[in-house]
């Protein structure tokens, strides 16, 4: 490992602090990302000499900061506009910036930097890229290669997003305590949907999609750095830790996902399931009991158990049971009922899903589960009826060759007169 | 005479490593315990999680007190430790330098045993 690959990462670790000091002080995501950047390559030139600074963010931010002023008095100087009124009003702030960097009050600039990527306006997507882009400093290019579109397509996006959110204010005043935690909720939720994007492939992620997972829990772990008593936080990093920690057992040698129950348990890694059972553990203790701590809890049912066969489904039933009060939803309904399906049998799980026949008649994890219930049960005409349903709605191969292989079982099972019993795949 | 290397470094930093850094770290640690395992100096080796899973426990009050904690306001904190027998200071700290040289930043806090038991922890 090259010296220069440390400092890169010392400054990846360090830029959302860093970006989002800079952003209070210039008021500017632009200027921001100038003074960043410059401070970047001061830092490459200085650190080898130098050595790497006790503190990377305070000096990136030091360097940034004057950087820039540096630059916006020399193009005051050439292009002699009336730049004066905004140079002294951030010569102003500057005493109150030493201090905040002395005293590390970067979480409400951190918490903003988050927050302004999070527009309500924006769809998830789009907040999620633009996350990447300001929080986590990943190129246009990286970006439009985990989404899997093409870097003119992102950069439109991109520049679209920013757009939209330079047209709001950005709230620049200090949270009071009950809009700190509104904006804490959305940015958990952006970083939540962020490890999704990057965990609910079908197929084995590569390149750069594969990060997105990593990156999701590396912003989650500097949340819980600043907000360390946050109960939902821990149980948001727990959930992230416990569910990438089965990656090594996730999909097979063609790169296709293999279920929970058939995965080899001794490939989960344990170290990082060790770290979000403590998390869950310790989340609650804090009694303070929320939707993601719930998930997480549930994660560490599957993650505790050996086989697939001695996993806990009547706590796991409970825990959905929960979620269904915390965040009503008919697909937390359907989870439950294949919790219930172990715990209790097919008939009570048919009985918990047959009411949300309307509302997910076009989902397709809705007909496989019924289909399997019904085939329990031992209603082959039904089953089939089911699975060809739910055939009609996959959206991959993948999904689809599942349901192809329960109804050949299904034909094995129970051969039909007078016709051929198997579906062609 | 035991010295216990306390390893301090920035967590933030640590652990936003990637995967590749982490393993490069991971083997060049790897090559001086073995070294010194030959020589027969090497005890326990530990590497911690992050502050965010450690609790606390306060006992000045009755029962104890649990917090979370503690709180990562220092810039480096305590990220692991190794157990080494050494002859004296000067090769605590050379053997110091050998193991820091697997990575940049932080520092080792050298710092002699006055107790040492070997538990029954098999891993």
């Amino acid at each position: 490992m090259t010296e220069l690959a440390w400092i890169d990462a010392a400054v990846i670790a360090a830029r959302p602090q860093a970006m989002a000091a800079l952003l209070r002080y210039f008021r500017d995501l632009d200027k921001a990302e100038e003074a960043y950047q410059e401070a970047c390559l001061r830092a490459l030139s200085q650190w080898p000499q130098n050595g790497p600074p006790r503190d990377p963010v305070a000096w990136l931010i030091f360097v940034g900061r004057n950087a820039q002023l540096d630059g916006t008095r020399k193009l005051a100087r050439h292009v002699a506009l009336p730049e004066d009124d905004q140079i002294s009003d951030l010569e102003d702030a500057e005493a109150e910036m030493v201090d905040r960097i002395d005293t590390s009050g970067y979480r409400d600039d951190v918490l903003r930097l988050f927050f302004i990527c999070c527009h309500p306006e924006l769809p998830a997507t789009q907040q999620i890229a633009l996350a990447l882009r300001i929080v986590s400093g990943l190129s246009v290019g990286q970006i439009a290669r985990a989404f899997l579109v093409g870097d003119v397509a992102m950069e439109q996006r991109l520049t679209r997003a920013k757009a939209r959110i330079a047209k709001s204010p950005v709230p620049f005043e200090p949270p009071g305590a009950v809009e700190r935690s509104e904006r804490l909720a959305s940015v958990i939720a952006m970083t939540y949907l962020l490890f999704n994007e990057g965990y609910s492939a079908s197929e084995r992620p590569l390149g750069e999609r594969a990060q997105l997972c990593d990156e999701a829990i590396r912003l989650t772990r500097l949340l819980l750095r600043l907000f360390p008593m946050e109960a939902e936080v821990m149980g948001l990093l727990a959930l992230q830790l416990l569910q990438h920690a089965r990656l090594p057992a996730r999909y097979d040698a063609a790169g296709l996902l293999i279920l929970l129950e058939h995965q080899d348990r001794t490939r989960w890694n344990r170290s990082i399931i060790g770290e979000g059972l403590a998390l869950i553990d310790k989340a609650i203790r804090h009694k303070r009991p929320g939707p993601y701590q719930v998930q997480a809890a549930i994660a560490a049912l599957h993650a505790r158990a050996e086989t697939a066969a001695q996993t806990d489904w009547a706590e796991i039933d409970l825990l959905y049971s929960t979620l269904e009060r915390m965040q009503p939803s008919p697909v937390v309904t359907l989870n439950r009922a294949v919790a219930v399906s172990k715990s209790v049998g097919p008939q009570a799980a048919l009985a918990m899903i047959e009411p949300l026949s309307d509302t997910l008649a076009d989902y397709f994890h809705f007909h496989g589960l019924k289909g399997a219930l019904l085939v329990q049960l031992g209603r082959p005409l039904d089953a089939r009826h089911a699975f060809d349903k739910a055939i009609s709605l996959a959206r991959s191969p993948l999904e689809a060759d599942h349901i192809r292989q329960k109804l050949d079982a299904l034909a094995d099972a129970y051969p039909v007169p007078g016709t051929v019993g198997t579906v062609t795949r | 005479m035991l010295y216990a290397m306390l390893c301090y470094n920035n967590e933030d930093t640590v652990f936003a490593w990637s995967k590749e850094q982490n393993d490069a770290v991971m083997q060049k640690l790897a090559t001086v315990e073995e070294k010194l395992k030959k020589q027969g100096r090497l005890g326990p080796v530990a590497r911690l999680m992050p502050t965010s899973a450690a609790t606390t426990l306060r006992k000045h009050s009755d029962p104890p007190l649990v917090i979370d904690g503690p709180f990562a306001e220092t810039k480096e904190q305590l990220l692991g430790f190794f157990v080494i027998e050494c002859e004296d200071l000067e090769q605590a700290l050379e053997t110091a330098k050998e193991l820091g040289q697997a990575n940049p930043g932080g520092c080792y806090e050298v710092r002699p045993l006055l107790l040492f038991k070997d538990g029954a922890v098999k891993t």
